[in-house]
Formats: structure tokens, C-alpha cells, sequence
């Protein structure tokens, strides 16, 4: 299967501090890729560099084949043009626009789309997947609970038909059931509308169960990297990551 | 009895007397308001996306009358001309026209001397626009003169009288004129694309961009309107104010405060406050018996409660929220 994103040897300070060095990763078209870590140790910064909303001390990233960042000035693209190219991401925190309705928010998700019949379908869609943003559409988005909020975000990310969909910690601060039912859905997405879904994650467990391939990062840097079911196998994910 | 009736008759008559004198502070502070609320648009608007307050925005009410009473005297030949309908379609083509260069200023100023200080110290565009403020006010003073000009009235300002209520026409231009421009951008924020997207943009300008949303594209429409808007309210203002190169300082700085009043960075809030503070303005001298060379000191007063009693304004979001 082709690659649709390679990282590479990419390094990301802030300050003197460096939240990652020299990280180089590639993720498969069509695949689940998941980014474990502990906290703090660089995985939203990861998926924030890969969008362009943080720049690159070393290294690039390439999409579909294309560089769209690269280390140094004016390197890289901006991040509405990165989305263009096909990349959606759900950021930490969900981060919809609580003062917007439902309906609203999905809007701004297909800002990039022209074609109002395709946003309308879509609009569909996302309320099959997700019946309770059907229930809510006209309501204001701040009204909902924080699985709600999820599922919202990530429909909103949908809504733009991207290519390759980023979540950062989809299950954060969310009931278990609530975390199941996401990643069901994250699944379920992958393979009907063959999206890649690069995922990074602190509830480890699920994600590699849902993954095919896996990275595990630490203190900034790619420590391991294997198939999902033998990272869950592996002794030291399995000490530092799943409490075995 | 007979002289105890009569003295109630009296009171009453000069009650009525009082209320329709208040009737008539509050259609005058109305109009006023109306004026305050166009000009406070432009401050919030550019506040909500860039959380800075934009203090050359009074100035570009006051090219906006200056461009517009330019245009207004070389189609009609101003002064002498006779009210008529002609007069009246010129005066629309020259605040048409004046909208349209005050949106192209406005992109302009944005793009010179706010844009590449916006990762700068938030200390720095502000002075910047205080800069420019002054580079706008002294360059009319420069190109223009310092006299105040008069503009004329494009349509006989016979007063109507409804009651005991008196308006004029101009009153009615005023009211009919903001009403149309706050109902316009009322739809276009909540129902166009781009309307949406800058109020997305205001929300969260990250995730905005995550969207696909060009952040500088938004701002520097977010400029023309507010500038656009503003450049009607100075030529709805220059009626009654004159036209002259410090016009726009107070009246700016008094919709300042009403935006502040109204909730800073709220497009409904920038309108009720507006209106309020024109009101208030209005009604509140002559009830206060303050002279009228000092009616100022109304509106500030009014900021100094709002900010101590309710500091996020009547329709403002408390900041904490934001997290």
C-alpha cells in the first residue's frame, strides 16, 4: 500500500526545550496508525507539526508525495492550505465552536467544499453516524456533553472529505462506554470511507486494538514501532503503557 | 374645590409636558445612537478576531465624511444645488462610493501597520493605530484644511411633527440607513460562508484555520466592513457635526465606549449599546441638568459604572468562559 505520510527526522523546540527530536514516522493509505505516549511526551506537538500549526526546527513532512512542511523559513505551508490538501484534524479538546449551533459547525467543517448538494449529503451521513448531532443540529454546540462535543468534532472533520483524518486523544476525559463507542465509530469510518486514520492516544489498549501499525513516543523521541497486536504484546508497553 | 382642580389640571398638563419631552430626547438619542452603534461595529468586530482595539477607527469615519461630501459636491455642485431627487441618488452613490473606499483603506491600514506586528507585543499595534490615527487626522488636516465644511442636506430637513414629537427627515435617513446596514450584517455573519467562517474565526482562529479557513483573508474583510460601516455612520453624523479632521475623535471614542457597554467583540452587543449610550447621552443631560458643552461626560460616566458593575458589557462573555 502507498505511503500517504512520511515524517521525516522532523525536530520541534519551544524555547530551549525540545518537545520532539528527530521523530520520522510514515503512515499506509487505507490504514489505523496510533501514537502512544505518556503525557508531555510530544504527541500533540507531533500532530500540530504535521498541520503546520507548529514549525520545524529539523526534518520535513511529506503528503501524498508533496513536502508540506519544511524546517526553516517559509518552509512549509500554512495551515488552511495543508487542510486543503486533505488532512483533517480533531484537535486536543475538541475545540468546536461552542458559540455556533451543530448544524453550524459542520458548516465551517466543509468550508473547503464548494458543492452544496455534497455538503448536504454529507451533513446526512454525519447525522447516521452520529444521530444524537441530528437530534441537536440547531442547538449551540456549548449545550452538549463532552462525548457529544467528541463525536461533533470528529463529524466536523468528516464533513470536508479528508484524505487522512489526525485525532488527538479522541478518548480523553470520556466515559469507557462513551471511549468503545468512538473508537467503533473511528473503525467503521476507516473502512467504509477509507479514510487513514492516525490517531494519538494515552489509552493505549484500545488504540493499538484498533491499530495496524503502532509508534510508541517517549520524551519526544520514536522508541519502538510495530504491528498494533505486537506492541500489546511487547513487555515494556506492556509495563509502561497497559499496567500488566 | 374649583381652584384644587384646576391646580390638578396644571400638574398634569405640565407632566404630559415632561413625557413627551423625554419622548423626544429619547427619538433624538435614538438617531445618535444609531450613529454610535455603525461606528462601534468595526471595534468589536476587529476586537472578537484580534483581541485589539483598533484606535484609528474614529478616523476612518472621518475620511468616510470627507470622501463622501467630495463626491456629494462634484455630482451635485453642493450647496447651490436644490434638494431633489437627484440630490438624494447622489448622496447614496457618494456614501456608495465612500463605503467602498474606506473598505479598501481599512485592508490597506491593516496590512501596512497591524498585520506584521500581530506575533508582536500586544503594546505594539496599539500604537501602531494610535500612529495611524494621527497620520489619517493630520493628513486630512494637511489635504483638507482645518475649517469644518458643511454638508448639505440632500432632501428638504423639514421637521414632521407626530404629537407633540417633532422629527426631521435627516432623523429618518439615519434610522432607515442603520437599520438596513445592521439587518445586512446581521444576515451576512449568520447565514453566508464567510460569514460564518469569521465568526469562527473570532471563536478560534487555530481550529478556524484547521478548517481550511484563510485567518488573513477573514481579517482583512473583517477591516472593509467595519470600515465600510463606519464611513456611513460619519457621513449620517456630518449632517448635524459638520466635516472636519478631528470629527471622528470623540464620536469614535464615545462608540468605543458603547461597544464596551454592549459587550466587546459582540456584533448584537455593539448594537444595543450603541443605541443605548445614545439614549442614555440623550436623555440623561438634561435629566442630570448638565450643560450641553459637557453631555460628554455622560457616556463616560456610563462606561466607568459598566465597567465596575458588569465589566464584560450587557451582552459580553465573561472571560474565564473561554478556556
Amino acid at each position: 500500500m502507498s505511503e500517504i505520510l512520511k515524517i521525516d527526522g522532523i525536530s520541534v523546540s519551544y524555547g530551549n526545550i525540545r518537545a520532539l527530536s528527530d521523530v520520522s514516522m510514515s503512515v499506509n493509505e487505507g490504514d489505523i496508525v496510533s501514537l502512544i505516549g505518556a503525557n508531555g511526551a510530544g504527541k500533540s506537538t507531533l500532530l500540530k507539526a504535521i498541520v503546520g500549526l507548529e514549525p520545524l526546527k529539523e526534518g520535513s513532512i511529506a503528503f501524498a508525495g508533496e513536502t508540506i512542511c519544511k524546517a526553516k523559513h517559509h518552509g512549509g505551508l500554512t495551515t488552511d492550505l495543508i487542510a486543503r490538501r486533505g488532512i483533517a484534524l480533531v484537535p486536543e479538546g475538541r475545540r468546536v465552536f461552542a458559540d455556533m449551533t451543530v448544524e453550524e459547525n459542520l458548516d465551517m467543517g466543509a468550508f473547503m467544499v464548494s458543492d452544496q448538494a455534497l455538503i448536504a449529503k454529507r451533513k446526512n451521513d454525519m447525522f447516521e453516524l452520529f444521530p444524537i448531532l441530528g437530534k441537536r443540529k440547531k442547538q449551540k454546540t456549548r449545550s452538549l456533553s463532552g462525548g457529544e462535543q467528541q463525536m461533533m468534532a470528529i463529524a466536523r472533520a468528516l464533513m470536508s472529505g479528508p484524505r487522512l483524518l489526525l485525532l488527538d486523544e479522541p478518548g480523553l476525559g470520556l466515559a469507557p462506554l462513551v471511549v468503545q463507542n468512538i473508537f467503533s465509530t473511528i473503525k467503521l469510518i476507516n473502512e467504509e470511507n477509507k479514510v487513514t486514520v492516525f490517531l494519538v492516544e494515552q489509552n493505549a489498549r484500545l488504540a493499538l486494538k484498533s491499530s495496524s501499525f503502532g509508534y510508541v513516543l517517549e520524551n519526544g523521541r520514536i522508541v519502538l514501532q510495530d504491528k498494533g497486536e505486537a506492541l500489546l504484546q511487547n513487555e515494556r508497553v506492556q509495563k509502561a503503557y497497559l499496567g500488566a | 374645590m374649583l381652584s384644587g382642580s384646576l391646580l390638578f389640571k396644571q400638574f398634569r398638563e405640565k407632566e404630559v409636558g415632561t413625557i413627551t419631552l423625554y419622548l423626544q430626547y429619547i427619538v433624538n438619542g435614538l438617531t445618535l445612537g444609531a450613529i454610535y452603534s455603525l461606528i462601534a461595529l468595526g471595534y468589536t468586530m476587529v476586537y472578537g478576531i484580534l483581541k485589539f482595539i483598533n484606535f484609528a477607527h474614529g478616523d476612518i469615519l472621518m475620511v468616510g465624511a470627507f470622501i463622501g461630501l467630495i463626491i456629494y459636491n462634484a455630482l451635485t455642485g453642493g450647496e447651490a444645488a436644490d434638494p431633489g431627487a437627484w440630490t438624494i441618488l447622489a448622496f447614496f452613490i457618494s456614501m456608495l462610493a465612500s463605503m467602498g473606499f474606506c473598505a479598501i483603506l481599512g485592508m490597506a491600514i491593516e496590512r501596512i501597520a497591524y498585520k506584521p506586528l500581530r506575533n508582536a507585543n500586544r503594546l505594539a499595534p496599539l500604537l501602531s493605530a494610535i500612529g495611524v490615527s494621527f497620520i489619517l487626522s493630520n493628513g486630512a488636516a494637511w489635504i483638507f484644511g482645518t475649517q469644518s465644511r458643511r454638508f448639505p442636506y440632500p432632501f428638504e430637513n423639514e421637521p414632521i411633527h407626530i404629537g407633540a414629537i417633532t422629527i426631521t427627515p435627516h432623523q429618518i435617513v439615519i434610522i432607515v440607513v442603520s437599520v438596513v446596514m445592521m439587518v445586512l450584517l446581521t444576515s451576512f455573519v449568520s447565514k453566508t460562508r464567510m460569514g460564518k467562517a469569521m465568526r469562527a474565526a473570532s471563536l478560534d482562529q487555530s481550529t478556524s484555520m484547521l478548517m481550511g479557513i484563510n485567518v488573513n483573508r477573514v481579517i482583512s474583510l473583517t477591516f472593509a466592513i467595519g470600515s465600510a460601516l463606519a464611513a456611513v455612520g460619519g457621513i449620517l453624523a456630518a449632517f448635524d457635526f459638520r466635516v472636519y479632521p478631528s470629527m471622528g475623535t470623540m464620536t469614535g471614542l464615545k462608540a468605543f465606549v458603547a461597544a464596551v457597554i454592549g459587550g466587546i467583540g459582540n456584533i448584537q452587543g455593539a448594537m444595543i449599546g450603541g443605541i443605548l449610550l445614545g439614549i442614555l447621552e440623550a436623555v440623561g443631560a438634561p435629566l442630570l441638568h448638565i450643560p450641553n458643552g459637557m453631555r460628554d461626560t455622560v457616556a463616560f460616566a456610563v462606561l466607568i459604572l459598566v465597567l465596575l458593575v458588569k465589566p464584560e458589557g450587557i451582552l459580553g462573555k465573561n472571560e474565564r468562559e473561554k478556556v
